[in-house]
């Protein structure tokens, strides 16, 4: 994979920016400056979410490339990213004017306009002499009749997938400030079989629920992976000998091995956000503490010490501090402590009981289930316990994870008796709600950083 | 055992205590429930003889794993035949209902195990005989919607060994 970025050219007109800035300014805390000053005139209107109209001619391919079809397949997935992400409408194909052949000329704005585009997004396919394919795409401005953006990725015909999703984190990145989250992975528990006898095996696919792979075979009970930030690892709770233990995978060679040597059950592993340490709970008699294991050294520390159930522990992504679930007060409660432990403090204090929280990789929120009426729902608030906000809910909503960017969940709903879960994305605002497709039920999602 | 069911408070666990007197009718699975028909034809000291006659599981409260009167009469009879035939080593295994998170019913399921663990042990059971697990919600009985079926699916299960 191979990438040349041109120098940046400037954002969209101030008309596209207040259209953004009523998609994520209006709702969302932590907007890029440039958005928010752009936005400075801007009354955001509480309510709906203006996604912005963008057009994704079939990139022209060139005559060398295998796939004569590649081009189209290229445009379909980017459009697909971006209407998932809730914060654009791709425009039906049909109502093109301008047909594009040669990506290097000035498109014909008025044409984009006449059909209600505020952007366009050109592109060509050509084989490389390696055998590689190459995508060179463009991003215009149609309002205010500029270019905004160049860039020229290539990979094996196979890959091709990937060159779509790097293609629609560039669009994203360009048009919104926000960082993509398009070229990245799920690892998941795909769940097959009987409710009192499910087959739960690892499995793997792209963030948009294409290339599915299995990790395991479903001999043994696997749950709860989660993502290194930093490494093709991801870490696990495997029911493999006997005692149940938290694993380490590396999903490109294989190689599996067992996290510490701990004198019990481990289970609820998390990655540090540098991916050097593991942090998780070790199961003494009815009492689950907090420890955290350093892969280089391999010294464990433990980090809580009470009677009480310890879990579900989540670094904040400086390293500093540690949120966790506890029942120590009574109910499930998100605490957070030092980084190193010491004294935690209760942030949750809605009705009900909370759990699995996790800190976002930006810092600025923690995720969480709630539970409380009979009902399950997955939530934000700040890492002060403050701005509580509800983005879903229903009979059983369980297991938020953030994509890289920190403005979109992934999580599992499970409708319960003989029907299995699925997994769901949401983004922070709570509006935009879309099903990711599994082959069998799905649980336990994790989102893995970008690709790149 | 009835003034046991007058003494909790709970609802809830009035539903639960009802679930569990009338398992067979409950039970899922067809064998289960043959098995329970042919009780007596049990051999003393065979594993069938100790899930019908005495009663391999205890049930739990919501979140708790405090052994219940109910639960304490069972296990008064697990502890008893378990000491009658020491040549069985056993595995308890913990369970939670589907109305919690999975990382908690994991802890909880554990917590269940070890209550049973250390009932047996204070009741002369050998400890080196134990062992304990935890399935957390992954392993419900009774699959439903309502609390018919969670009742059933929070408890602990006496597993023996095959053959020790």
């Amino acid at each position: 994979m191979s990438e040349q970025n041109s120098p940046p050219p400037p954002l969209l007109n101030r008309r596209r920016l207040l259209a953004l800035g009523a998609a994520t300014a209006g709702t969302l805390a932590g907007l890029s400056p440039r958005l928010v000053g752009a936005q400075t005139k801007l009354t955001v209107t509480e309510g709906t979410i203006r996604p912005v109209p963008i057009a994704l001619p079939d990139f022209v391919t060139g005559s060398g490339v295998p796939d004569p079809g590649l081009g189209r397949n290229i445009t379909q997935i980017i459009a697909s990213n971006l209407r998932r992400s809730g914060l654009f409408t791709p425009i039906d194909q049909k109502a093109y004017v301008e047909q594009i052949t040669d990506i290097n000329r000035q498109p014909r704005f008025n044409d984009w306009k006449s059909i209600g585009a505020d952007a366009l997004v050109t592109g060509r396919l050509d084989r490389q002499g390696n055998g590689n394919v190459a995508a060179q795409f463009r991003l215009w401005d149609v309002v205010g009749g500029g270019h905004l953006h160049a860039q020229q990725t290539s990979t094996s015909p196979d890959n091709y997938r990937r060159l779509a999703h790097i293609i629609s984190d560039q669009i994203y990145q360009r048009l919104t400030g926000e960082m993509g989250y398009f070229d990245t992975r799920i690892v998941f528990i795909d769940e097959s079989g009987a409710r009192n006898q499910r087959t739960k095996r690892l499995a793997i696919m792209d963030q948009d629920g294409a290339n599915v792979r299995y990790l395991t075979r479903g001999d043994d009970l696997v749950l709860t992976p989660r993502f290194s930030p930093s490494t093709q690892e991801i870490t696990y709770m495997s029911y493999g000998q006997g005692q149940p233990r938290v694993f380490l995978l590396n999903i490109e060679t294989g190689q599996r091995e067992v996290v510490g040597n701990f004198p019990g059950m481990t289970f609820a592993p998390r990655f540090s956000h540098d991916g050097q340490r593991v942090i998780l709970s070790l199961q003494q008699g009815g009492n689950s503490n907090i420890f955290v294991m350093d892969l280089r050294s391999r010294t464990t520390t433990k980090l809580t010490d009470t009677a009480a159930i310890d879990t579900a522990p989540s670094y904040s992504p400086d390293g500093g501090r540690i949120c966790f679930e506890s029942d120590r007060g009574g109910r499930q409660q998100i605490y957070v402590m030092g980084g190193n432990g010491g004294p935690a403090n209760r942030i949750s204090f809605g009705e009900g009981s909370y759990s699995t929280p996790v800190w976002s990789p930006r810092g600025d929120y923690i995720a969480f289930t709630k539970q409380g009426g009979g009902r399950f729902a997955i939530g934000i608030m700040k890492p002060d316990g403050s701005g509580e906000r509800i983005l879903t809910d229903g009979f059983h909503n369980e297991g938020p994870t953030w994509a890289p960017n920190g403005r979109v969940l992934m999580f599992f709903r499970d409708p319960g008796g003989n029907a299995g879960p699925q997994l769901f994305t949401v983004d922070v605002t709570g509006r935009n709600e879309q099903r990711i497709p599994t082959p069998s039920f799905g649980s336990d999602p994790a989102w893995s950083p970008l690709l790149r | 055992m009835l003034s046991g069911v007058l003494s909790f408070r709970s609802t809830r666990f009035a539903c639960l205590l009802v679930a569990a007197l009338s398992i067979a009718a409950c039970a899922r699975n067809p064998e289960e429930t043959a098995s329970l028909a042919n009780a007596s034809a049990a051999t003393p000291g065979s594993q069938q003889d100790f899930v019908v006659n005495v009663g391999d599981r205890v049930w739990f409260q919501v979140d708790s794993a405090e052994l219940t009167q109910q639960s304490i009469a069972t296990l008064e009879k697990q502890a008893q035949w378990l000491r009658a035939y020491p040549q069985y080593s056993f595995t308890v295994e913990g369970h939670a209902d589907e109305r919690g998170t999975r990382e908690y019913n994991i802890a909880l399921g554990a917590r269940r195990a070890q209550a049973v663990r250390d009932y047996l042990a204070s009741r002369g059971v050998q400890a080196h005989r134990m062992r304990t697990i935890s399935y957390g919600k992954e392993r419900p009985v009774a699959v439903c919607n309502d609390i018919s079926c969670w009742s059933q699916n929070r408890r602990s299960v006496t597993v023996l060994n095959a053959s020790s």
